[in-house]
């Protein structure tokens, strides 16, 4: 037993035993993402958008002169897959960094195991916190902000365009990201505007075809908002049958992920209802929308799906981006041709990097700090959906808890105060 | 009423003088599968994963020797993985064997309550209620997020192994050969327990239950027995398939799953102990490769394969096998032949 | 609970369970004949939604009126029924009728991940939604609840049209009577000359149309996409086996208590909301192991 042991991990460690790396011919990456189920509405368009970034990239000469290959794993096939296929593209399939995953879940499954396999993992839109709080890595870094910074920026633009709103009730997916994200919202709600009463919690279960009954009992009960933050085809059937209701035009709605469906609620969505988008991350990005790259990645994409680029895109731009950084980084800090993997994860430390959005940088803990962007929805006529007013985009540093803390007790010490504390950039569109 | 499973009679076959082909090409295949971490380690998951189903697979195999068919089994292998989940988050650092007693023994005992109910059943209200007994616990799994995590379900922290702490690697070794070993004992117990006579009257009750009533021996009781004996090694499977994980699911009890321990037990060979875990074996790694190299078309492709099994090999790989096996070797196996023609 | 929120409870459940049951009725129509349940079900009612989906969409971006939808629905479904159902039973199980019932429900399985890629492939993964036929027909408000008249009034009409259309045409018409003998002793059928083949073959088509049909009157209420179908099989077999299977008049029974539980839960303990169609379907099985309306087969030596 004692030989296979050393067997085994003698075959984990071998391939990275080199202290300065040689130049691969290619650098090979894995990035796992949904192609089937319902989040195909994230994993699809983030897939498409690394198509054309890394093509982007390998036209300009790749990585200090190596092209980056880009491997997809289905999220879709089952956990079972998923893990033997991550596994098998680190230790058979030469990936030198993987960017995992969509779903929390898996990304809990898969930040232990890259851990334990010594591969980078840059954790590319998964969005709960417990992941940094709750455990600390050495070699899984997140490219992106946390549920904290995003429902903290929900709470905050809400409480400034609504000031006087009473009752709240909520209709959130059945699982961890619904109830995650509630906690906060509702935590965070309580400490800066303890005289709000929660009228109504339903959480119908994920992937819930028919929302009638809730919106019945949301007519019966007419709270001054509804929180949800679904999303995908939920969110779609949520919004379409309170639309079709009346609802929409008794409750103001905060939907915290609804830029990735604006573009296919087209005229449901009408005007007054707040929008997020989990990130700064919006199609006419107020700072960005003149920018030569940003244009010519939209049209890039959409010239390529037909569609406006939705969050997940800016993600996976922001994963790319904070690779490629991480490399030049360590190749220029340590004067090499190609790094080890030692010098690459000690590149990641404090990295400042910028995809499609605002600059981002890495804190100690590995987790990202991303700015957050809010609106209001209008129907302008300029495209036949809904696009944002009264744009609010916020400082990310201040929206996570500080080292060490966890959200969840950090948002308990905060109060009223709180909002008047971040930085924000207002924008009339 | 239609016959529902056909008994493959190679694995009920008394050997010979001779060791039978067919034993011979068990041990080097239980041999090349001890020998996958030398020799192909990056199929060791996978195939370790194979196993845990195949187990699973074995119990709704000895199901299917009574003719019955269950939809809903993997109600006991959720159960058992979840009983080891809750155990590792209220007691860090228990024993790898304290995890497995304790999910089958939450396995056994669940399939003996479930049993009580559902023994009185046949046919396709047996499935249909134990489909509902498993959708009922996964409803509860994926509503109950606080107590159950919720569709992501909870972590099942690394176990120590008769009091070591282990790391991964190694962990994964000792899973892998446990594995193995109650994948041959276990097996090897169905074997013998189908030959018992408690397992003689078992398989009665598919050809011709009314002659046991007549006998006044009670059906129920002895479909009882087997049910339980299939929850257990459900409940094997749900552990080791958990441990190997370090996370556990509702996926893990939801139908799909279910349908696809029966989809397994079918292309092995209906009612063959050998044919589970082959059945698992070939099946997760079309699945896996399906997935890896089809994107995402691997569900056409494994729909289609399963369909080309049944339209063209109703007896799964294990009557292929018995075919192959019963040319070169006709004396034999003529009763594998006998039930081929039939 | 008072009487307002016991009718909106009341009115609720009734517009789910409608839906329900006209996808119920076509699994339970299949089984009662041919003894097959058909997993692949979920996705033919997937596929009538998605049908239905592009062909409104075509049709209304010409400038036809959303109400022109209400043909295409039915367009749809036969399309699943002649396109789809066809093949299947004449490809597929039509080889298999005299094999064990595992293998027939396994090859109904096998079609239904076949379907459920084939569904992607054709419509892609995003989510489409096309409702302009429900918002033609507009509101009406009750207690100060707003309904659309789509889900409260032409959903219930258009199962309880069914129910009643599909007695009458297996009581009253000869095919409807070829079928039932068919179903009563299919050798015995078989010898005064019926066709058993194309009894069954018709069979399934107008099982398959059914689901097609469930598909097309959910789309305008419902996202539509990859997955949706494997949803709706669980709850068709819950409303099946607790009516008793092949049971059509139970069937609209079941749907009934299963919508009605679900709604009431919702305001009542919304948290086992999900619970309720099974919880039901367990209970009533225990007590009657043949469902609500079957009768108990008898045991053949």
């Amino acid at each position: 037993m004692k030989n296979l042991l050393t067997t085994t991990m003698l075959c984990a460690v071998l391939p990275f035993a080199a202290l300065a790396a040689d130049k691969p011919e290619t650098l090979k990456i894995g990035m796992t993402t949904f192609l089937t189920g319902p989040a195909s509405v994230f994993g699809v368009p983030a897939r498409d958008a690394m198509n054309i970034l890394v093509e982007n990239i390998n036209s300009q000469g790749g990585v200090n002169g190596v092209p980056i290959e880009v491997t997809y794993i289905d999220e879709g096939a089952g956990a079972e897959a998923l893990t033997s296929e991550f596994r098998r593209l680190v230790q058979s399939g030469g990936a030198e960094v993987m960017l995992a995953s969509i779903s929390s879940g898996n990304c809990q499954t898969l930040a232990p195991l890259a851990e334990d396999l010594k591969v980078p993992n840059l954790m590319w839109d998964c969005g709960t916190q417990r992941i940094f709080e709750e455990n600390s890595y050495d070699y899984v870094f997140r490219t992106q902000g946390n549920a904290t910074s995003e429902m903290l920026a929900a709470v905050t633009y809400l409480l400034k365009t609504n000031p006087d709103f009473k009752t709240i009730a909520v209709v959130n997916q059945d699982y961890a990201w619904g109830r995650d994200s509630w906690d906060i919202f509702r935590t965070a709600l309580q400490v800066m505007k303890p005289d709000v009463e929660v009228v109504g919690e339903f959480f119908p279960k994920f992937g819930a075809p028919d929302f009638s009954t809730e919106i019945s009992r949301l007519q019966a009960l007419r709270p001054d908002v509804i929180l949800s933050t679904s999303w995908g085809a939920d969110l779609d059937t949520f919004v379409q049958q309170a639309f079709q209701r009346g609802l929409m035009n008794t409750s103001t709605f905060v939907l915290p992920l609804a830029e990735s469906s604006l573009e296919r609620l087209g005229s449901s969505l009408p005007a007054g209802h707040i929008v997020g988008a989990r990130g700064d991350h919006y199609f006419l990005h107020p700072e960005r929308r003149d920018d030569a790259d940003f244009k010519s990645f939209m049209a890039q994409y959409t010239e390529a799906t037909g569609d406006i680029p939705v969050y997940p895109v800016f993600h996976a731009s922001q994963a790319i981006a904070a690779l490629t950084a991480a490399y030049d980084k360590a190749i220029a800090e340590n004067g090499v041709d190609w790094p080890s993997k030692e010098q690459l994860v000690a590149a990641f430390e404090g990295l400042e990097f910028q995809g499609l959005g605002r600059s981002l940088h890495l804190r100690e803990d590995n987790q990202g700090v991303e700015s957050q962007l809010m609106g209001t929805s209008v129907q302008s006529g300029d495209y036949p959906f809904a696009t944002l007013e009264n744009i609010m985009i916020f400082d990310g540093e201040a929206l996570l808890p500080p080292l060490g803390e966890v959200s969840l007790d950090w948002i308990k010490g905060l109060d009223a105060g709180f909002a008047d504390s971040l930085t924000i950039s207002t924008y009339e569109n | 009423m239609r016959d529902t499973t056909r008994h493959p009679t190679s694995d009920s076959a008394k050997p010979g003088a001779m060791p039978s082909i067919r034993a011979i090409l068990t041990l080097l295949g239980i041999l090349l599968l001890a020998a996958v971490p030398f020799i192909a380690p990056s199929m060791q998951l996978l195939i370790n994963l194979a196993l845990a189903k195949g187990l699973a697979v074995l119990g709704v195999t000895v199901l299917l020797r009574a003719g019955q068919v269950s939809f809903g089994h993997a109600l006991f292998f959720g159960i058992s993985a979840y009983v080891g989940a809750f155990l590792m988050a209220s007691l860090p650092g228990a024993d790898l064997i304290l995890v497995l007693v304790a999910g089958v023994g939450g396995a056994v005992v669940s399939g003996l309550l479930v049993g009580l109910f559902v023994v009185r059943y046949r046919g396709i209200f047996f499935g249909m209620l134990n489909l509902a007994f498993s959708m009922i616990f996964w409803s509860i799994l994926e509503k109950f997020y606080h107590v159950t995590g919720g569709a992501d379900g909870i972590r099942l922290a690394r176990p120590s192994v008769l009091g070591m702490a282990m790391e991964r690697a190694g962990f994964e070794a000792v899973i892998f050969y446990l594995s193995i070993v109650l994948m041959v004992v276990l097996g090897w117990f169905t074997l013998r327990w189908f030959a018992s006579p408690v397992g003689q009257i078992f398989q009665t009750i598919k050809t011709n239950e009314t002659r046991l009533e007549y006998l006044g021996l009670s059906p129920r009781r002895v479909l009882l027995s087997g049910y339980v004996l299939s929850a257990a090694l459900c409940g094997v499977g749900g552990s080791l398939m958990a441990l190997t994980q370090g996370v556990v699911t509702p996926e893990y009890v939801w139908w799909v799953r279910s349908a696809e321990m029966v989809f397994i037990a079918v292309l092995g060979g209906a009612g063959s102990v050998r044919g589970a875990f082959i059945g698992a074996l070939i099946y997760e790694v079309v699945r896996i490769y399906a997935s890896a190299f089809a994107g995402d078309i691997w569900q056409l492709l494994l729909g289609s394969f399963l369909l080309v099994i049944i339209l063209f090999a109703p007896g799964g790989i294990m009557g292929i096998a018995d075919t192959l096996i019963g040319h070169r070797k006709k004396s034999g196996q003529r009763a594998a032949t006998a039930e081929e023609a039939k | 609970m008072n009487l307002t929120i016991f009718l909106l409870a009341l009115f609720d459940g009734i517009s789910y369970a409608a839906l329900v049951f006209i996808v119920a009725l076509g699994l339970t129509l299949i089984f009662g004949v041919m003894r097959i349940l058909n997993v692949a079900h979920g996705s033919l009612y997937a596929i009538g939604a998605y049908v239905t989906v592009s062909l409104s969409g075509y049709f209304l971006a010409l400038g036809f009126a959303p109400v022109f939808a209400f043909p295409l629905m039915i367009v749809s479904a036969a399309l699943v029924g002649v396109a789809l159902g066809g093949p299947i039973e004449w490809l597929l199980l039509r080889r298999i009728y005299d094999k064990p019932e595992v293998l027939q429900l396994l090859v109904t399985f096998a079609v239904f991940m076949i379907l459920e890629d084939v569904q992607r492939l054709v419509w892609g993964s995003q989510p489409y939604f096309e409702a302009r036929v429900l918002q033609a027909l507009g509101n009406v408000t009750v207690f100060g609840v707003t309904y659309t008249v789509y889900q409260l009034i032409l959903l219930p009409l258009v199962a309880t049209g069914l129910l009643l259309g599909l007695r009458f045409f297996l009581r009253r018409t000869v095919i409807g009577k070829l079928i039932l003998a068919t179903t009563e002793d299919r050798e015995a059928a078989q010898s005064i000359g019926i066709d058993a083949d194309r009894v069954f073959l018709f069979t399934f088509m107008v099982g398959a149309v059914l689901a097609g049909l469930g598909g097309a009157l959910a789309s305008p209420t419902t996202s539509i996409l990859p997955g949706m179908g494997a949803d709706m099989i669980v709850l068709s077999f819950a409303v099946v086996a607790t009516a008793g299977l092949g049971q059509i008049g139970g069937a609209a029974v079941a749907a009934l208590m299963i919508g009605l539980g679900r709604s009431f839960a919702v305001y009542v303990w919304p948290e086992v909301a999900v619970l309720v169609p099974y919880l039901i379907m367990v209970l009533v099985l225990l007590v009657r192991p043949e469902g609500l309306f079957g009768s108990p087969v008898a045991r053949k030596i």
